[in-house]
């Protein structure tokens, strides 16, 4: 896999020492399909996830791609087939799923941060209720990776004060206080001014140069290429081609994909 | 043309301006005046109009209150004062009732000489209530408020100090007990062992508790019955208990509307829609006759309880309604972010959904609460001597037969201070709330 110097959304080069695939499974989904009433949303979808693996996934709008990650953590539920995320399986058992989203870290297109706490709560409500944490730990946890995220200084302020880019962070960094293994984006920058995309986008390749295992839904093919080991290209509820980012990119097989292309790459 | 075209499609700005002052609205009393009251024959003709009907109406009224008699025994010695200082039939109010039987209007047929407990009951509640509206109060207070209920109890019915701390023991252990269960079983099911726990006690151990532990400590004040009760102490009596009581209720019952559980679901919806279907004034009936033919024979369940229970179920349907508005205004992003994070329902409840929805609540919550107030009066129906009820009461007496307005006027004044309060801490609390979450 290669650096492609165009399109690049960054100017730093990136330090791939740690991302690592390895062959351990992170998330293993078989034959899961889903319907909304009648409505065949995801069909026959296979997907494994190894850990440590960098995965975007585009796609027409109304493919299913927010659907298929809201599976992953059960905010959505499957009808057939088995996910199986960090060897917990997804069943109705609500322990079990409480588990696993404890485990997997999710950034919403429109952050979803609570405005009645501030930004510090934001980031601690969660390790001190789920995990039990201390709350003086928890701060400090808080505080650390509001600082990684480079906010650490709207800490007591509310959401509401902060801009779109940097409330994405905050997103961003409320998951990463849980400690989790497995980071879900959806659309994480559609929502914002042109302008505050880079800086989420910096926020997650760093998160990616950490060896985080990521499953990204987004439109930003430049974060595509210099970050992810591989592309899913998802129609109509189904997966229609994945590949290396330089193969999807350079030479697509299905005539969707390269419409698709065609159309969001081909001014 | 091409000349012009140049010059206004091809622009550079050179200095960036600066900012400037708004200008400065033309102000002044007159030119108000002439705005809003004269501009145009129509306006004019409506102001003058309006201005006549307001002068009638003050001709009339501010001389009656200000000849207004405030010392007298009866109707006709008011009237005789009335005659010496204002000539035979002047316009004056005879305030003088509500001096005369003031003791009355606010204590009811309370013995005289025991006045001094339902006062402390006032105060020990204005002091446990400041921590709950006022949070910058430091919170161990808190502590106080939860256990003032009994205190007041047992200073307003008096009896042996035991029945309400039997009764807090049932309560402490059914916590006691919820807090345990809830480690192995889910918290719905804890709910459900907390409640078991509490009645038993209630049912089997608080009997035999007060008996044996008022003959060996025999700590008691003289009991004095409901039906002694009146007045504005028993408006107050019950509006604030079933305030109190409904607000709970009235959550858990939206709750339990929003709730994915079938049954649970079921009864929240048949609760809420059959209790405001029928009109109160039925409930209070039902209170009073019905529920004696449906209980055991020889139990003699107070009456005041039996409408404070109802009073408390009826608001709890209508709060149900309005929280449950404000759970349905909260964008489906919140519950997903709580979700997401792990939290399991009921954290996600008390921590993100109810903390928004309640406040988005408040308006809807206090016009609750203030049309209860209002409601209490409606027990005069059912016998209970209420400040309505007591104003019939004395026009009955010889001395007084034929007050109306005085009486009403009174009685109007006190209930409007009451729900003005409450609206103007509501409107606080929204500037309160918004100016922190914004
Ligand atoms: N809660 C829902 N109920 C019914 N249909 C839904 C629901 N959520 C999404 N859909 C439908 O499912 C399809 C896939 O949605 P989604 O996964 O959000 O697509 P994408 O994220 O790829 O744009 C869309 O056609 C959408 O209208
Ligand atoms: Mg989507």
């Amino acid at each position: 896999m290669s650096d492609v110097a165009h399109e690049m959304q960054t100017s730093r080069a990136i330090d791939r020492s740690q991302m690592q695939v390895s062959d351990e499974v992170a998330i293993q989904i078989t034959d899961m399909n889903k319907w909304f009433g009648q409505f065949h949303v995801l069909r026959d979808i296979d997907l494994t996830v190894y850990r440590g693996e960098r995965i975007v996934i585009c796609g027409p709008s109304g493919s299913g791609k927010s659907t298929l990650i809201r599976c992953i953590n059960h905010l959505e539920e499957h009808q057939a087939g088995r996910i199986v995320v960090d060897g917990i399986e997804l069943s109705n058992d609500l322990k079990n799923i409480d588990k696993i989203r404890s485990e997997v870290g999710m950034c919403f297109q429109h952050f979803n941060l609570f405005p009645h706490l501030t930004i510090l709560e934001n980031c601690t409500l969660a390790p001190i209720w789920v995990r039990k944490v201390p709350k003086r730990e928890a701060e400090e946890t808080a505080m650390h990776y509001l600082t990684k995220v480079k906010i650490p200084d709207q800490a007591n302020k509310y959401p509401g004060q902060l801009s779109g880019g940097q409330q994405q962070r905050v997103a961003i960094a409320r998951s990463l206080c849980m400690r989790p293994r497995i980071m879900l984006f959806d659309e994480p920058t559609s929502a914002l001014d042109p302008e505050m995309i880079k800086e989420v986008l910096d926020t997650m390749i760093e998160l990616a140069e950490e060896g985080m295992t990521m499953l990204c839904v987004t439109h930003e093919m430049g974060f595509a290429r210099q970050v992810a080991n591989r592309v899913i290209f998802m129609d109509q509820g189904q997966i229609v081609e994945q590949n290396e980012p330089e193969e999807f990119f350079g030479n697509p097989q299905s005539e969707r994909t390269k419409l698709f292309l065609s159309q969001i790459l081909g001014h | 043309m091409s000349d012009t075209h140049a010059q206004t499609a091809r622009f550079v700005r050179e200095s960036m301006l600066p900012e400037r002052e708004p200008p400065l609205a033309e102000v002044g009393a007159v030119k108000w005046v002439r705005e809003n009251l004269f501009s145009g024959w129509l306006n004019i003709l409506l102001t003058v109009v309006s201005a006549v009907v307001i002068g009638w109406i003050l001709l009339h009224i501010v001389p009656w209150f200000w000849n207004s008699v405030w010392k007298a025994g009866s109707l006709s010695q008011c009237r005789e004062i009335r005659d010496e200082a204002f000539g035979p039939g002047a316009s004056s109010a005879c305030f003088a009732v509500i001096t005369d039987r003031w003791h009355q209007l606010v204590f009811g047929f309370y013995p005289q000489t025991l006045y001094w407990r339902p006062v402390t009951a006032l105060i020990v509640f204005l002091i446990a209530a400041s921590p709950v509206l006022f949070p910058r109060l430091p919170r161990q207070a808190l502590w106080f408020s939860a256990i003032s209920p009994f205190i007041m109890f047992w200073l307003l019915w008096g009896g042996s100090v035991w029945a309400p701390l039997s009764v807090l023991l049932g309560i402490v252990l059914a916590y006691v007990a919820f807090r345990i269960a809830s480690r192995f079983v889910s918290p719905v099911l804890a709910m459900l062992a907390g409640v078991a726990v509490a009645v038993l006690c209630w049912g089997l151990l608080a009997g035999p508790l007060t008996t044996d532990m008022s003959r060996i400590l025999p700590i008691r004040l003289r009991a004095v019955g409901s039906d002694d009760f009146g007045g504005f102490m028993l408006s107050f009596i019950i509006g604030v208990s079933a305030i109190i009581l409904s607000l709970p209720l009235g959550i858990l019952l939206a709750l339990g509307r929003q709730s994915d559980l079938f049954f649970i679901n079921k009864v929240s919806v048949a609760f809420i829609e059959l209790i405001r279907g029928v009109p109160l004034i039925v409930w209070l009936f039902t209170a009073s006759l019905l529920l004696n033919y449906f209980l055991p024979p020889g139990t003699n369940f107070d009456l005041m309880l039996r409408v404070i229970i109802m009073v408390t179920l009826f608001s709890a349907a209508y709060i149900a309604e309005v929280v449950r508005g404000g759970l349905a205004a909260l964008p489906k992003g919140q519950y997903e972010g709580a979700d997401s994070l792990g939290l399991d329902y009921w954290q996600s409840m008390r921590l993100i959904i109810l903390p928004q929805a309640l406040k988005i609540s408040i308006p809807g919550i206090v016009n609750t609460f203030i049309g209860l107030f209002k409601d209490t009066t409606l027990v005069v129906f059912i016998g209970l001597l209420d400040p309505i009820g007591l104003s019939n009461a004395i026009r009955a007496s010889t001395d007084w037969n034929g007050v109306y307005f005085e009486l009403f006027v009174f009685i109007g004044l006190m209930f409007f201070i009451c729900c003005f309060s409450m609206s103007r801490y509501s409107i606080a609390l929204e500037k309160k709330l918004q100016r922190e979450h914004r």
